[in-house]
This record gives C-alpha cells, structure tokens and sequence, in this order.
C-alpha cells in the first residue's frame, strides 16, 4: 500500500518537474543567463510555501497521516562542505541542465543520453565515496 | 482542460513542487532525489570499497521507488500531456544558444547537440556529459544535498548549511555558463 502512495507521489511529482518545463536544459541555461523569471519563480514560490508549510508544522506540533512526529534533521554545522560541494554541483547542474529530479524525469521522457548522465552521476557519488576521508568537511 | 497541455507557469509549478515535500513529510519521510545515487552505488556492491556505502539500502527502498514513479511522470507528461514540447526562451538567450550552435533552442525541450542519439557518436559530446554527471553525483554527496534536500526542502526549514549549498550551487552555474561555455563552444 504504502508503495502506491510513493509512486505516485513520484509519478506527480515527475509530471510537474516535466510541465513546469524545470527538466528543460535550456531553462537552466536561461535561469544562469538571468534572461527570465520562470525558474526564479519556481524555486521561489516552493521555498516560499515550504517555509510557511513547515512553520506551521512546528508550531502546531502536526503529525504525520501515521500519528509520528514530522521532524527536518538539521544539517552538520559547517562551510567548507556546502561550498565546495556546492560549486561542484552547481558546475555539473550547469553543464548537464539537469540536476538528479529531472534526470528521472528526462529518462521517462525518452531522451536516452540522460543515461550517461545518470551513469556517471552514480559514478561521481561513488568516487565521493573513496575519497570522502580526505575532504575537507 | 487545455492548460493542461501548454507548458505550467511557474506560480502553478511551485506551489506543487511545495505540495510534493508537505506530502513526503506527511507520510514521515524527506525529499530528496540524490540520496537514491548513493543507494545505487550500494546496491551495485559498493560498500565493499567504502563504509560510506554500507547501510541498509532496503531502508531507503521507498525512494528508489518516487524515482521510478518521476520516471514515469516524466513519460506520461511527455507522451500524453503535452502537444509542443519546445520551450519559449527569452528571444536573446535563443540568439546567444544558437551562436553557439545549439540550433534547437526555442524549437525543443533539450538541445539536440547533446541530448540526440547522435551525441552516442560525438566523443566531445559524450564527454561533456559524463562530465556533467560526475559533478552532479560528487558535489550533491559533498554537499549532502541536491536541488530538492537543499534548494526545496532545507531552504523552507531555514536550514543555513542549505543556504551555503544553494549559493555554492549558483555561483558553479553562473562560472559554467559565463566562463567554461566560451571555451567549449
């Protein structure tokens, strides 16, 4: 049961990923460009409505549909990390126009080359992995 | 009905993205896409090269599971609820893309230079986006977090590490596209 429920949490949320045009390679670029509104916009009213949503969360103490209590793990405290790995991302977003939602969602929409981006996604994870130790964190 | 089928404007779009992590959170669980990376990696016998991969991948099964149904979404949306695909750009980001020969852009979802099956016979291509996908997968691990952990989800938790992360993120798109993309095409 509980299985249905996140493929279909998945499948809705592949549906707005792909209309919103959020998965489009070019938006990404266009969103660097700063030459429109449209990703600002996205990210901007989801974080907006998040905010309040988990606001309200707190401080009405509210439960899950299964009567646990909903906690957000706060992240280590650190900057080096967010940073560095950050920028890394922020390249790879960049030059790949996809960030790892819309991989998923470009693979379903036929496009196969996503699958090397995905492939080598798997690998980059891997390769933090080995060599997480010696990081800066 | 027919906005259905015309690309969604970014004040529907949100507001669901927003929908998608209430839900998640509703059923006692955190959005976040690129975990399932690492899951992945585990799944493929990578723990026996570092502890970083040694945990219950089972655990992490209903996430595996949303990516499957994101895939999915990602075919119906594209098969049977959109009529035009192509996305409407700014008129000046299509005049710099198609200067610097990607001549899809305003005519398709995702440029032909990289994301047609002839890019499987174009090595510059080919490399461009094993390259892309080992940033993506090293930085998102590196900074505990992608777009959705961090941009979506710790964002609305005023979280600071995520704020960290989203600049990081920003400023590596902004080098990419404004100095790395003169030099490659």
């Amino acid at each position: 049961m509980r299985s249905i429920i996140y493929l279909a949490i998945g499948i809705f949320f592949g549906i707005v990923l792909f209309k919103s045009e959020a998965a489009s390679w070019f938006r990404i670029y266009e969103m660097f460009q700063f030459g429109s509104f449209h990703m600002y916009g996205i990210i901007g009213s989801a974080v907006g409505i998040g905010i309040i949503v988990i606001q309200l969360i707190k401080r009405y103490n509210v439960k899950s549909f299964y009567g646990e209590h909903i906690t957000v793990a706060p992240k280590d405290r650190s900057f080096t990390r967010y940073m560095v790995g950050g920028i890394i991302f922020g390249l790879g977003w960049a030059l790949a126009g996809a960030c790892p939602g819309p991989m998923f969602v470009l693979l379903g929409a036929g496009y196969a080359p996503i699958a090397v981006v995905i492939l080598s996604s798997i690998m980059g994870t891997f390769l933090y992995g080995i060599v997480k130790d010696k990081l800066p964190h | 009905m027919n906005w259905i089928y015309d690309p969604w404007p970014w004040y529907v779009s949100g507001p669901l993205i927003a929908l998608v992590m209430f839900l998640l959170l509703m059923i006692g669980k955190r959005f976040g896409m690129s975990s399932n990376l690492r899951t992945m990696c585990t799944i493929c016998g990578a723990g026996k090269t570092s502890d970083f991969f040694k945990f219950d991948w089972k655990a992490q099964r209903w996430n595996l599971i949303v990516a499957l149904g994101v895939m999915i979404g990602g075919f119906i949306a594209n098969n049977f609820l959109s009529t035009d695909t192509s996305v409407d750009l700014n008129p000046s980001v299509i005049t710099d893309l198609q200067a610097k020969g990607f001549e899809s852009a305003g005519q398709a979802y995702m440029p032909n230079l990289l994301f047609s099956n002839d890019v499987f016979s174009d090595p510059k291509g080919l490399l461009l986006l094993v390259i892309g996908g080992l940033l993506v997968g090293f930085g998102a691990r590196y900074a505990g977090g992608c777009t959705s952990g961090h941009a979506i989800s710790g964002l609305s938790d005023l979280q600071l590490p995520s704020l960290i992360a989203v600049v990081g993120f920003f400023i590596g798109g902004l080098v990419m596209i404004h100095f790395i993309f003169p030099l490659i095409f």
